[in-house]
């Protein structure tokens, strides 16, 4: 059953690809900006004959339609081809170096977002309009109203610049970088039994982690707790109760299990929303990811690496929906048909 | 009958809404002798399922039990802290809800729900465990008990579902069980196979059973004394075939005159005048008097207490106070 789950979904892949990268193909060689001459800013003199040999080097002197045929046939085999911006290195290579620090920062905020909101919105729950669930639901308003952005701003003067407790820009202090395996600092650092590395990895993520995780924690903590109310209603609590179970596996067991179905479709949009966050809380932090690098690579008119950057988060999300989809039949019975 | 296996004394159990005090079960006592099935009979909202809450300590905010005594074993339930009540429940006291598609867990199977149950009370364990189910639910009735125990409530049909209920509320051999209208969400005759499964489990187990129900067939058939509420009262209690024969309050004389009799065409049917009283705002006097065709002052102005007026026959009306009323001898159904 699941084999044939997974196999499904993964050539439902096919068709969205091809379609976001149509898109991205496109907008970017619509939209103004000569590569070329991005790339030749800072040389002084440049001939003409030079330029051309350069948008013969890149095949930017071809048509459009043959220009992205190409760019498909490569990219089905992983070549992205060369980066006008970094020196003329291959996207796939420049990629494969900012992706583990993307996947890293992204794991951490989605970890710190649920371990927070998840027993946040049960304890809420048990006593609506409760002391601790006024206090959660203000939080979550804020958490939700505040841009990413912003509150990566403060936490910045606030626990970077006034106080100086945690850093505020970068992965790793440079001194300490681990011998790389997963390209996870923090892994590595663990890995190679690397304490001072795995601090110092750690304690680069908190800020932009915060900004980060803040709005999904806000949202799915209010999930979670609507949700939870209307499951501690239902007739099977009730039972689970009278059949002299302690409230602990009444609420962690049996109601929690039925609220975390429709909050996994929260989760996964959150989850979204967090890779699409990363483009802004990457550049706020300086944090060397792939969103820097996209924002990096756009303001290059570095066509290539762009391209490639989208396609990754096109294939984040579309995976993020097979792994909802999956979770959903984990938690519901229900759902589980072959 | 013998000794009373559960006696609740004088019940009150209020739950605060927003307007204002609501009184669900107001000074509700009967007794339960052992080895009997005593029906709980009353319209919706008398308070039947708060009462059966409160006995099995989950009556939760913004219910609270006021007063009263919850006699069982030789002790006062409501005295007992929740640790001690969760043995109880589920363990001497098993309880079966109405509807059992909303009553189990949708999302876990029915070995894992009633494994859970003989775990908790230190029944059985690990392999035992899955044995016993198997063999509680053969004696449910089910048919290819070993292969339902991995399907889920929504794979399983109605009657099914209900015998599966039923098995998690007998399975730690209670004393007593509480069986909330356990067959209104069931069709005609599925109701009938699950009372007479209840009426063998009653005589192999030597169960005593409190049957919620407000069909006044099932009362008949499957019980041997009734206490009838109204308004969060028992207002008459005594042997099922004496009370339905001779009703004494005129609300149980009301009640019977509504339900059809077979081969009692001749009887006209005549539903009570009036409409239930509002719990939050209950008359001062009986609560049955404002559509009680046999009410006087008193009756307005004075709650009738209990009182047994025959052997084994309970009933709470002015009629049959140590004053004689201004009415004659209680007409006769
Ligand atoms: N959680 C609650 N909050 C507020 N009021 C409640 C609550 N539970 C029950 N009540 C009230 O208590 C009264 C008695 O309810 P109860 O459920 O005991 O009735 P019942 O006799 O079981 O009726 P039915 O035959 O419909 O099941 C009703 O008026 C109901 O509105
Ligand atoms: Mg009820």
């Amino acid at each position: 059953m699941w084999g044939r789950f997974v196999t499904r979904r993964l050539i439902q892949l096919i068709p969205v690809l091809l379609g976001v990268s149509f898109i991205v193909f496109f907008t970017m060689h619509l939209t103004p900006g000569d590569p070329i001459e991005h790339m030749l800013g800072q040389a002084g003199h440049v001939t003409q004959e030079q330029i051309e040999e350069l948008r013969g080097h890149y095949g930017l002197d071809r048509p459009l339609v043959v220009q992205y045929g190409l760019f498909v046939g490569n990219a089905a085999r992983g070549d992205f081809g060369l980066s006008y911006s970094h020196h003329g290195r291959a996207v796939a290579s420049v990629v494969r170096e900012r992706l583990p620090a993307t996947l890293e920062l992204t794991l951490f905020a989605f970890v710190m977002a649920l371990v927070f909101a998840i027993p946040a919105g049960v304890i809420a729950s048990l006593r609506p309009q409760g002391v601790f669930d006024r206090g959660a639901t203000i939080g979550a308003l804020l958490g939700i109203s505040m841009p990413g952005f912003w509150l990566g701003i403060v936490l910045m003067i606030v626990f970077g610049l006034q106080r100086n407790w945690l850093p505020i820009s970068g992965r790793i202090d440079l001194a300490v970088v681990p011998p790389a395996r997963t390209g996870l600092y923090t892994l590595d650092a663990l890995l190679s039994g690397n304490g001072a590395a795995f601090w110092s990895a750690l304690k680069h993520m908190v800020l932009p982690g915060l900004a980060m995780a803040a709005p999904m924690a806000a949202m799915v903590m209010r999930m979670v707790r609507s949700s939870m109310i209307g499951v501690l209603a239902q007739d099977y609590v009730q039972f689970a109760r009278a059949k002299g179970l302690p409230e602990r596996t009444v609420v962690g067991k049996h109601a929690l299990r039925n609220a975390l179905i429709p909050t996994v479709n929260i989760v996964a949009l959150q989850t979204g929303l967090l890779l699409s966050g990363n483009m802004i809380i990457e550049t706020v932090f300086q944090y060397p990811g792939l969103g820097k690098l996209a924002v990096d690579a756009i303001g290059a008119a570095d066509y290539p690496l762009v391209q490639a950057v989208v396609l990754i988060y096109a294939v984040s999300y579309v995976l993020l929906n097979v792994g909802a989809d999956a979770l959903h039949a984990v938690l519901d019975p229900r759902v589980r048909v072959a | 009958m013998g000794e009373a296996v559960l006696g609740v004394r004088d019940l009150h159990t209020h739950f605060s809404t927003y307007r204002g005090v609501l009184r669900a079960v107001d000074g509700v006592s009967f007794e339960l002798k052992r080895g009997e099935t005593l029906a709980l009979v009353g319209e919706s909202g008398c308070g039947k399922s708060v009462t059966a809450l409160s006995i099995m300590g989950l009556v939760r905010r913004p219910g609270r039990i006021v007063r009263g005594e919850v006699l069982f074993g030789g002790e006062d339930l409501l005295r007992k802290s929740q640790s001690e009540m969760r043995r109880v429940r589920g363990g001497r006291i098993g309880m079966v809800f109405q509807d059992p598609l909303s009553t189990l867990n949708p999302t876990f199977s029915v070995e894992t729900q009633i494994v859970e149950s003989l775990r908790i009370h230190g029944v059985a364990k690990g392999k035992e465990a899955r044995e016993r189910s198997i063999e509680l639910l053969e004696a449910m009735g089910i048919p290819a008990a070993r292969e339902r125990m991995g399907a889920y409530p929504h794979e399983l049909s109605g009657g099914m579902r209900q015998r599966v209920m039923i098995a998690i509320a007998v399975s730690c051999e209670p004393e007593l069980l509480i069986a909330d209208e356990p067959t209104t969400a069931l069709d005609v005759t599925l109701q009938a196979q699950i009372m007479d499964l209840l009426a063998e489990i009653k005589e192999e187990r030597g169960l005593s059973i409190a049957l919620i129900t407000h069909d006044l067939g099932i009362v008949s058939q499957f019980s041997d004394r009734a206490a009838v509420m109204y308004a969060g009262q028992v207002v008459e209690q005594g042997a099922v075939a004496e009370l339905l024969e001779e009703p004494l309050h005129p609300y149980t004389q009301g009640l019977l005159r509504c339900v059809p009799r077979l081969g009692r065409a001749d009887v006209a049917l005549t539903p009570i005048e009036g409409s239930v009283p509002d719990m939050a705002a209950l008359p001062p006097g009986c609560r049955f008097a404002p559509r009680c065709p046999k009410a006087w002052d008193r009756c307005r102005d004075e709650l009738p207490e209990m009182r047994e007026v025959k052997d084994d026959r309970f009933v709470r009306c002015h009629m049959y106070g140590e004053e004689e009323s201004p009415m004659d001898e209680p007409e006769v159904v």
